[in-house]
């Protein structure tokens, strides 16, 4: 792990330069100190493919933000960017752990963000299968904490402390998601909607302040979707911000406060879902004329 | 009754009994190359073999049958909470490791002075480098081809710091061969980092050949220092272990009993000390890098720094392991060959990967095999048993002799969905991540 100091150092640096430069046209934010996530002109390429073209968004504290567009937009690509699988060749994102606290993404390994505190899920879902739904979660648990080896070998009393301190925090996160009745079961062993949503609480487990879920209603039944969307919700009610990935359009109204519509790498549209509806640009690309958002159905 | 796989059993079978009958028949020579053949397949005593090969289907059959049997008798035994405490509780578990305690206690003393010598240095020494590589092997998931290399850091460590006459080369001051351990293992360890930090952030197949040359290296570098290491004319006269303290004096000598009484104490110190190891975070950690490298990473396990300590905490183990090897005995750079590294390597998979018990199980079993074969086949002949034995425990029991329940889970997994769990048999993984 990077050094707190260092990070925070080069941090107030990075605010700096952030709230002198020019605030991009019409995106939606407030002050820096208001945001939890700002990318700025991302550039990603492979090869001859250009997959993010100049991709700018910001965050804001406490909001569920939605990424929607066709397949092949850079949907993904831009996560990846964001939790450092991807390193683009342009551009820079910013972290504010608290809202004094920014840290500049890019160039850090993933496992170093997931200790500054963007946790995510996978698209198709990458647990740990042969391990039991409460080990899944307690790895992530256990990231922060500090005990070694040697302490574990001998079982000193702060280890076992730590070490009980995640079982219960894992329970409490399989309980908020619910599967606590499943915790020792094997994860492969569970339906596709609750390894989705075991995902979810493993990710919850390192403590993130903002939570990346790419497709998380991807192959679940209408009653799980609903009980998803009450998990978003309640994940943003406890501080932390949810920065989705979704196709299915019901869920995404209702429950993004900002949705931003990525096309071939660019964004071509952001604001409130009512506003974004209503543009021609999303309908003509994305939407299409006939598959009217009001369906409700899913749109690939 | 006879469906086709139960056929193509019995074809398979058959095989294997043919094969066998040839291997263990007369050899040829360049005037009669086909005699081999002739005296093995045209002879009655293939029907010894035909024999076993049909006893071995009917076991197998016998097997299949029985275990929803076995499954529903068990299940219900579960179900009545007092005999499932008695047959799979945690009481089971400690009077089962003391009964195996105790016979590893007793049994040096039931055998000869020669099976006893091998006890030491064949079953005991490669119980702790099994153990040892079990760590990298079994619970990080990677291929560590070189691991006997650090066994001979250890040795020759130990012979530098313990002797001033055993090698040319020697520390300015000789030290008991007890404070050895601590310098042995930390070089040991320091030589697993070193080697290890570039390297492992190669996959799979990759980190298996890289390891292979160092071990090649190390052994080499070895033989060929003369004026360093005495080269292949090998280390004499380390002295043996001894206590000196105030009110304790022991010297462990040219008996192996007392050696093997140490060793056992080791083995199942080490044996503790790292099932804490895996039921702790670290374990944990190892386990996700294993089934699945990104998905750790992304949950925030510093992955490359994981594997280092596992590695660094498997070469400690082999370098310890060394000192043992060095005031035991006489050695040379054949000690540290290629082989004994697959053969440490054959222990764990034989085993069971991940699995403690496992680790010394295979060593107990496979060089027990090569003690009792040393008298009864050629010694050219011996690896064909050994590779016999390996390749029928490879079909017909992938997970190994006492596999651990983790990994055998894992490779049910492996078996059933898409689930790569091991980087030795991973598939590539892309650069895709969705």
């Amino acid at each position: 792990m990077p050094p707190r100091g260092r990070a925070s150092r080069k941090g107030h640096r990075m605010s700096a330069v952030a709230a002198a430069g020019p605030a991009d046209a019409g995106v939606p934010g407030g002050t820096p100190s208001d945001l939890v996530l700002e990318a700025r002109d991302l550039t990603l390429r492979f090869g001859g493919v250009t997959s993010l073209d100049g991709v700018s968004l910001r965050q804001r504290r406490g909001e569920i933000l939605a990424v929607i567009g066709p397949n092949g937009a850079g949907k993904t690509s831009l996560f990846n960017c964001f939790t450092g699988a991807y390193r683009p060749q342009q551009g820079s994102v910013t972290f504010w752990r608290t809202s004094r606290r920014p840290a500049r993404i890019v160039g850090r390994s993933p496992h170093a963000i997931t200790h500054l505190g963007i946790a995510r899920t996978f698209q198709n879902i990458r647990l740990f299968p042969a391990l039991s739904a409460l080990e899944n979660v307690q790895i992530g648990t256990e990231v922060r904490q500090r005990y070694g080896s040697l302490s574990a070998v001998l079982g000193l009393p702060g280890a076992r402390r730590q070490e009980r301190a995640g079982v219960s925090r894992a329970f409490e996160l399989l309980d908020l998601v619910g599967l606590s009745r499943r915790a020792h079961d094997l994860a492969s062993s569970l339906s596709h909607g609750e390894q989705r949503r075991l995902e979810i609480a493993r990710a919850l487990g390192t403590g993130p302040r903002l939570l990346l879920l790419d497709e998380p209603a991807a192959g679940t039944n209408p009653a799980e979707k609903r009980a998803l969307e009450a998990l978003i919700r309640r994940i943003a009610g406890g501080g932390v911000s949810v920065l989705l990935i979704e196709h299915d359009m019901r869920l995404v109204m209702s429950v993004a406060t900002t949705v931003v519509v990525l096309n071939f790498g660019r964004v071509i549209a952001h604001g409130t879902p009512a506003q974004v509806q209503r543009d021609p640009a999303v309908v003509e690309a994305y939407l299409g004329v006939e598959t009217g958002v009001d369906a409700g159905g899913e749109v690939r | 009754m006879l469906t086709p796989a139960r056929l193509r059993q019995l074809w398979v079978c058959l095989a294997l009994g043919v094969l066998a009958a040839v291997v263990t028949g007369p050899g040829g020579d360049s005037a009669h190359p086909f005699r081999a053949l002739r005296r093995s397949v045209v002879d009655p005593r293939i029907g010894i073999f035909i024999g076993l090969a049909v006893g071995l289907w009917v076991l197998l059959i016998a097997v299949a049958r029985l275990r929803p049997l076995l499954a529903e008798v068990t299940a219900a035994a579960r179900a009545r909470r007092p005999v499932a405490a008695a047959l799979g509780g945690p009481h089971a578990t400690t009077g089962l490791n003391a009964v195996l305690l105790a016979a590893a206690i007793v049994a040096p003393l039931l055998v000869s002075t020669a099976a006893q010598q091998s006890m030491v240095n064949d079953i005991g020494i490669y119980a702790l480098l099994a153990l040892g590589l079990n760590v990298v092997v079994g619970y990080a998931g990677l291929l560590d081809l070189g691991y006997i290399a650090f066994f001979a850091i250890g040795a020759y460590v130990t012979a530098y710091f313990s002797s001033s006459s055993a090698m040319p080369w020697h520390a300015p001051f000789v030290i008991n061969p007890f404070f050895v351990f601590p310098i042995a293992l930390l070089i040991a360890a320091l030589a697993g980092v070193i080697l290890g930090a570039p390297t492992l952030r190669l996959r799979g197949d990759y980190l298996a050949i890289v390891t292979l040359g160092f071990g090649e290296i190390i052994q080499l570098l070895a033989n060929n220092s003369d004026e360093v290491t005495n080269g292949s004319r090998g280390v004499f006269g380390v002295p043996h272990l001894s206590v000196d303290l105030p009110g304790i004096h022991y010297r462990w000598g040219i008996d192996p009993l007392p050696y093997y009484y140490l060793l056992l104490g080791i083995v199942v110190v080490v044996m503790i000390a790292f099932g804490r190891l895996e039921r702790s975070r670290i374990g944990r950690a190892w386990a996700a890098i294993r089934e699945d490298e990104i998905a750790a990473e992304a949950t925030g396990v510093p992955t490359l720094r994981m594997k280092l300590l596992a590695f660094a905490i498997g070469a400690s183990v082999s370098g310890f392991a060394g000192v043992l090897l060095a005031t035991k005995q006489f050695f040379n750079p054949q000690s540290f060959s290629l082989q004994s590294s697959f053969l440490v390597v054959a222990i764990v998979i034989f085993g069971g990967m991940g699995s403690r018990l496992g680790a010394v199980t295979g060593a107990v079993v496979l060089q027990g095999l090569a003690f009792y074969l040393r008298d009864k086949v050629p010694p050219t002949d011996r690896y064909i048993y050994f590779g016999a034995v390996i390749v029928v425990m490879m079909i017909f029991r992938p997970q190994g002799l006492v596999p651990s329940r983790r990994r055998r889970r894992e490779i049910e997994l492996a078996g059933t969905t898409a689930g790569a769990s091991d980087q030795l048999g991973a598939a590539p993984i892309g650069r895709t991540i969705t």
